[in-house]
């Protein structure tokens, strides 16, 4: 799936992000605390959070994650949007909360993006 | 010449200051990029140097970062004057921390910094002094 495809089923505004629809989404992780997402996340997954910090966009650089798309709302600070912009890593936002925004993509058939999975 | 040393630097990180907390690991990454490790040797390294920055800024008044690269390898080596850790055996556990609710609340402090610096380093040294401070020297093999 691509993030344009995401950023549709979760009805997000795109705050920093050209041709979003050529970005490959590999699975997602979904965590408030960055220590969680450096732990567990593989690389090639969409974040789903509501840390809205610079940290979070720090956390999706070195963690190789794709995307960040801030849930419930959440709306990244001026200092996350800037990394973001010069790193190039697209940032979303999303009213739905964190539980309903998981269940859509999982109902979809994206799967988890973390070493934590199910069988 | 798996030995020889592609570079060297320096940085230093200021305890307190989260709103740089995280440039000198962002830095770091390009370097290693611009170097031309693998992607996953530079993810490896760029988490657990992530994690360590972050440990310094949370917990020691001031740090020194040195990283150092070869063909071989990546070394960074971690020096901070601060409160140190009383218990390293016991930091070391998943899940255990001191954290603060402001540390959390810029999603940090679960308790996952130490043991995942060491998931992903190859070699991994820790040395705290209570009241003096903490080292930490990582190997990346490339």
């Amino acid at each position: 799936m691509n993030l344009g495809q995401v950023a549709e089923i979760l009805k997000c505004d795109v705050l920093v992000g050209e041709n979003i629809d050529g970005v490959e989404v590999g699975g997602v992780c979904a965590a408030d605390l960055m220590s969680d997402v450096l732990a567990f996340t593989k690389p090639g997954s969409v974040l789903l959070t509501g840390l809205s910090n610079v940290q979070s966009v720090i956390t999706t650089h070195v963690a190789e994650v794709v995307a960040v798309i801030y849930v419930r709302g959440k709306k990244p600070d001026a200092e996350a949007l800037k990394l973001a912009e010069q790193k190039g890593i697209p940032l979303l936002a999303s009213r739905l909360s964190m539980y309903e925004a998981c269940g859509r993509l999982w109902q979809e058939g994206l799967g988890v993006g973390s070493d934590l999975g199910g069988e | 010449m798996s030995d020889e040393v592609l570079f060297f630097q320096e940085f230093s990180i200021t305890g307190g200051d989260f709103s740089s907390a995280g440039s000198v690991s962002t830095e770091i990454k390009s370097i290693l990029k611009e170097i031309g490790f693998h992607p996953s040797v530079i993810r490896r390294a760029a988490i657990a140097c992530y994690e360590a920055e972050m440990n310094v800024t949370m917990y020691a008044e001031r740090g020194v970062v040195r990283l150092s690269a070869t063909p071989a390898a990546i070394r960074i080596q971690f020096e901070d004057e601060g409160q140190g850790i009383a218990d390293i055996e016991l930091a070391m556990q998943e899940g255990y921390s001191t954290a603060t609710p402001e540390m959390r609340e810029i999603g940090f402090g679960a308790g996952m910094g130490l043991p995942n610096i060491k998931k992903n380093s190859d070699e991994f040294e820790i040395t705290s002094e209570v009241g003096r401070g903490t080292k930490l020297d990582i190997v990346i093999k490339a």
